[in-house]
């Protein structure tokens, strides 16, 4: 079997991660911050120690500023939901997931004003277009780091400076980036990150954060989700304080040890030789399907322009044909279809029949690369 | 009053932010409930003993960690 859907979740996981997760199960699963007992101050120092990892990772210097979240989509609802209001502007672009999307067009029902700058068929995100989308000013960007349908990276340092200087938060979705591309958001002027843990961070589902950069004040943000937080227990207002204001309920401290031993295997590993390995993976994939006829390409088609996503149609063949045959026939597991992205296909020209993803991960092999084309070859000639 | 004191902060993540800097510079230090008797934010609070809390609250307020009082217990 060749696992070719990293970009929807990574997978294996790297046995560290799994042991992590044991042990709290085994030995450690006290409720955080709850009873004050051994065991329970043990998970709160795994959750603040994790924190610590998470900031240094993205080096933010605060790691009471990194809230955990359920995934991505959870953070980014989070800033969508609580902080704009009707009469607000939004800025975003052509290529969003509908992890962004469906929350602001529920928002632009009551008022939010959303704006779509619109990407080249390639994915790529014009700079002076953004920039006259924030004439009129905004309250908020949000941007991918780069697109789950064809991996194409957008220029978030870039951007960053015209959001600023329009008085407006940079919020970036870095579904796909976070633990295979660097970032650094203080360097980039993030001011608010989502990012999920199951992903390029090699932890498990269920687990995800958000980090609140200085820029933000918080007090402007109401929470998704209110409850207990094991703190100011004898008022039944929610706490302003970071990070409990956004995290009631127990938390899912299981993934959070496997989150944590999924980063520090990143950080172990570097950035560089995973970005290395997977641009490398990329670029013979890319090379290999170039060649074959009846196989067209999206995206920019230059893996140092992307992430580790190839985005392809078989000329006459649906792609769900396609995914079946390469599951059933070569035992290659690829994500066919809209990918939760209806925009982003409508801006490359895929929309509504969608594509057939190859998405290579940290454990794909250079040879397992070559017989992903050997075997796309034959469907397409079959 | 006993010769121990506790610091009580507002939130979890700001106790174990606490500890583990006092742990690191050497303080004698130990994690327990939040006494009753004191009216805190958070259900963990950080014991010392109490000829200490003058550095204890020092190092707190050096490093800009947001505590909610020092008591005597």
């Amino acid at each position: 079997m060749i696992y070719l859907d990293n970009a929807a979740t990574s997978w294996p996981k790297p046995p560290e991660v799994v042991e992590a997760m044991t042990q709290v199960l085994k030995y450690a699963g006290g409720n955080p911050g709850r009873s004050g007992h051994t065991l329970s101050i043990e998970g709160a120092r795994l959750m603040y120690n994790t924190r610590e990892t998470i900031a240094r990772f993205f080096n933010s210097d605060n790691p009471q500023r990194v809230i955990f979240t359920a995934n991505v989509t959870h953070a980014i609802n989070i800033v969508l939901r609580g902080m704009l209001k009707p009469g607000d502007r939004v800025v975003t672009t052509s290529m969003e997931h509908n992890a962004v999307m469906r929350p602001l067009r529920y928002l632009e029902k009551s008022g939010v004003e959303v704006d779509v700058v619109s990407c080249s068929t390639t994915g790529e995100l014009d700079i002076p277009a953004m920039a006259e989308a924030l004439a009129t000013g905004a309250r908020l960007v949000i941007i991918n780091h780069a697109s789950n349908v064809t991996g194409t990276i957008l220029p978030v340092g870039e951007i960053a400076p015209i959001v600023h200087q329009a008085d407006a938060l940079l919020m970036i979705d870095a579904a796909q980036t976070a633990g295979v591309l660097p970032i650094d958001m203080d360097k980039m002027g993030i001011d608010l990150l989502a990012f999920t843990g199951h992903k390029g961070l090699l932890g498990p589902p269920g687990i995800g954060g958000l980090v609140i950069g200085n820029r933000v004040d918080a007090r402007q943000i109401e929470p998704l989700i209110l409850g207990g937080t094991g703190s100011q227990s004898e008022k039944e207002i929610q706490p302003e304080y970071l990070p409990d204001k956004f995290e009631s309920g127990t938390p899912n401290i299981v993934g959070i040890a496997g989150l944590q031993a999924g980063i520090n295997w990143v950080m172990e590993r570097g950035i560089d030789a995973i970005r290395d390995h997977e641009t490398e993976l990329t670029k013979n994939l890319l090379n290999g399907l170039m060649e074959i006829c009846g196989i067209k390409l999206y995206g920019t088609c230059n893996p140092e322009l992307s992430t580790a996503i190839v985005s392809i149609t078989v000329d006459g063949r649906l792609v769900s044909e396609v995914g079946l045959a390469l599951d059933e026939e070569f035992g290659i597991l690829s994500r066919v279809g809209l990918h939760c992205a209806p925009s982003a296909h409508r801006t490359i020209g895929s929309f509504p029949d969608g594509t057939v993803r190859l998405a290579p991960g940290m454990f794909t092999s250079v040879d397992e690369i070559h017989r992903v084309i050997k075997a796309v070859k034959e469907v397409a000639q079959s | 009053m006993s010769e121990y004191g506790v610091a009580l902060f507002y939130t979890t993540s700001s106790v174990m932010a606490a500890e583990k800097l006092l742990l690191k510079e050497g303080f004698t230090i130990k994690l327990v409930p939040t006494p009753r008797q004191f009216s805190s934010d958070c259900g963990i609070s950080l014991r010392f003993p109490w000829e200490t809390n003058q550095d204890v609250e020092a190092v707190l307020q050096r490093e800009h960690i947001e505590y909610e009082s020092i008591r005597q217990l």
